[in-house]
């Protein structure tokens, strides 16, 4: 009886485990961020429309960074939505069963691919690609990058916006059908509004995941902070800030290291927010058929 | 056109867009990396594989690279693969319906959404400085292992639930307590879709460079390591040095990397989906 006691108990501290580390994410999040910000204002790091605490005059305005983040973020959604939820649709309402069955594993593969050789498509061939179109674009911009992210990010979308297509009771379809609607009809007018709360956490996902996405950003869109919304020129995003100043020599204690747990908890706060908004509306419209 | 065929022309039209929706993001995937094979299989031979990496790119090698991931993934598997499947077991066969137990389940789903680099960001202060493991192979380890978790313990808690509840009711009935119940017969059961979720989560480790950078792994080594506690480098890590060097030698070089860092991937998520399906085949309850 007590060899069960025992053995409880360590699979118990194994499932603690997984809260000690949010409890730890937190703590040295905010613990370095405070420490940060009893040197710069939270006013200033919200108004100031520049961010060179690397350089000499030093600011920390932490939008250009953030303006980075959600105009690559952007691109990225505007390639995989329209596509993903195509796919999804296709899928569901098209495709034969033996197709489907083959075509989901090969989609996941576009997720399962290293984020850095993602960056190297971007930096290598996308890019190149995009001058010869566009000439005055720079080597390093967010469009590439933002590209090749919602190449990567299609699966997010489709997949899970396929299972909430799936999910739909297909008496629903059957009826559609019954009134003499085409597989089109049925798919964008009775469908995609059944499931539209599970479509929306798709890309809610995505949107989070895409803001997180490190490597890509950081080796094709550059490391120029700048507030902007022009997809041509090189910014810099907050996930990339991170990598840039952990690649150099940053004394510890110093401002200069504390800028990446601000910038940190920036990010933080952007995807845990997208992150519980979508599980709040799948919990709240998971059994709407039930 | 009556209105009628008109609907039917447009269903059949978005037919062939789905058709092409599904194909664009794969054609474009085979299209980067038959570039990269084009690029960098000439570069790959046995020098390559055996050589420090240098400063001249036709003299650099992958050793210290793939080594590192060797060591990385086996320290990642020591502590991911008994703690994720300790957590699943815990929250699938004795976790009471509690608030502890719900937050813990909320606390998941959350942990896996949260992005890689802060992963880095925590296992900075956490394991390289308070628990003073310097930018080691064991710092490195446990960050992966802690990014990695979430998806352990979720395969853990799918597989365990897809054994039938009867399996359980006849070890008890036969006098079994519950630890020998779930270790003699609901982990056996289990052990295909556990496995699968292993081999995905080590897969996902190989390929993580993001948190490794923010904790300090170098980009250049010019040994290999020889303990836990030596300095490290990666694949993922070699690949994106030799990327960001101006000089044209080195794409090729980090093409060729590419091409074995992608063969890891796509053969684990291959035998991952091999076993899923074998598991699912052979198990028919």
């Amino acid at each position: 009886m007590k060899k069960e006691k025992i053995i409880e108990g360590l699979l118990k501290f194994s499932a603690l485990v997984t809260i000690l580390t949010t409890v730890g994410i937190l703590y040295v999040l905010l613990s370095e961020s405070i420490a940060f910000f009893r040197e710069v204002s939270i006013w200033e790091f919200i108004t100031d429309k520049e961010w060179t605490p690397l350089f000499v005059k030093k600011h920390f305005g932490i939008m250009p960074l953030v303006a980075g983040t959600l105009l690559t973020t952007f691109i990225a959604i505007s390639v995989a939505l329209p596509i993903g939820i195509t796919i999804a649709i296709y899928l569901s309402e098209y495709a034969h069963k033996r197709f489907k069955k083959i075509v989901k594993p090969l989609l996941e593969i576009l997720a399962a691919v290293p984020t850095v050789v993602y960056g190297f498509f971007a930096l290598t061939v996308v890019t190149p690609f995009l001058q010869s179109i566009i000439p005055s674009i720079s080597g390093f911009n967010a469009l590439s990058a933002g590209i090749v992210m919602g190449i990567m990010i299609i699966p997010y979308v489709s997949s899970l916006s396929e299972d909430a297509l799936s999910a739909v009771p297909k008496e629903l379809r059957n009826g559609s059908y019954a009134m003499g609607s085409t597989r089109l009809q049925t798919a964008f007018k009775v469908m995609v509004p059944a499931a539209s709360s599970g479509i929306i956490v798709s890309v809610i996902l995505a949107f989070s995941r895409a803001i997180g996405e490190t490597m890509i950003v950081a080796i094709a869109a550059g490391q120029q902070p700048r507030l902007t919304m022009n997809p041509l020129v090189p910014i810099e995003t907050i996930t990339a800030y991170i990598v840039q100043v952990s690649l150099g020599d940053v004394q510890h204690n110093s401002i200069e290291y504390r800028t990446i747990f601000a910038a940190g908890i920036t990010l933080f706060i952007f995807t845990f927010i997208l992150n519980n908004i979508g599980f709040y509306i799948r919990k709240k419209y998971r059994e709407q058929y039930e | 056109m009556n209105n009628s065929q008109i609907n039917r022309l447009k269903d059949k039209t978005f037919n062939y867009f789905g058709i092409f929706c599904t194909l664009i993001g794969l054609v474009i995937l085979a299209f980067f990396i038959g570039s990269i094979f084009y690029d960098g299989l000439r570069r790959i031979d046995w020098d390559f594989l055996t050589s420090l990496p240098s400063r001249k790119a036709e003299k650099a090698g992958i050793l210290t690279a793939w080594v590192g991931s060797i060591w990385i993934v086996i320290f990642t598997f020591i502590i991911v693969v008994p703690l994720g499947i300790s957590a699943g077991i815990y929250l699938e066969e004795y976790a009471k319906k509690s608030r502890l137990s719900s937050l813990i389940e909320v606390n998941i789903s959350n942990l896996a959404g949260v992005p890689s680099i802060i992963y880095g960001l925590l296992s900075l202060e956490i394991f390289v400085r308070l628990f003073g493991m310097g930018n080691s192979i064991l710092a490195g380890s446990c960050t992966l292992a802690l990014l990695v978790l979430p998806i352990v313990i979720v395969a853990t808690r799918e597989a365990l639930k897809a054994v039938p509840h009867s399996i359980r009711a006849a070890s008890y009935a036969l006098g079994a307590s519950k630890w020998q119940t779930v270790w003699e017969q609901v982990l056996p059961a289990s052990f295909g879709g556990i496995l699968t979720g292993v081999i995905l989560a080590i897969s996902r480790a190989v390929g993580e460079t993001a948190p490794l950078i923010v904790i300090g792994a170098l980009l250049y080594v010019p040994f290999t390591p020889s303990s836990p506690m030596d300095e490290f480098t990666v694949l993922p890590i070699q690949i994106f040095n030799w990327i960001s060097r101006p000089q044209h030698e080195f794409t090729t070089n980090a093409a060729a990397a590419i091409i074995l860092l992608l063969l890891i991937t796509f053969i684990m998520n291959g035998v991952a989906v091999y076993f899923r399906n074998k598991w699912q085949k052979k198990i028919n309850w």
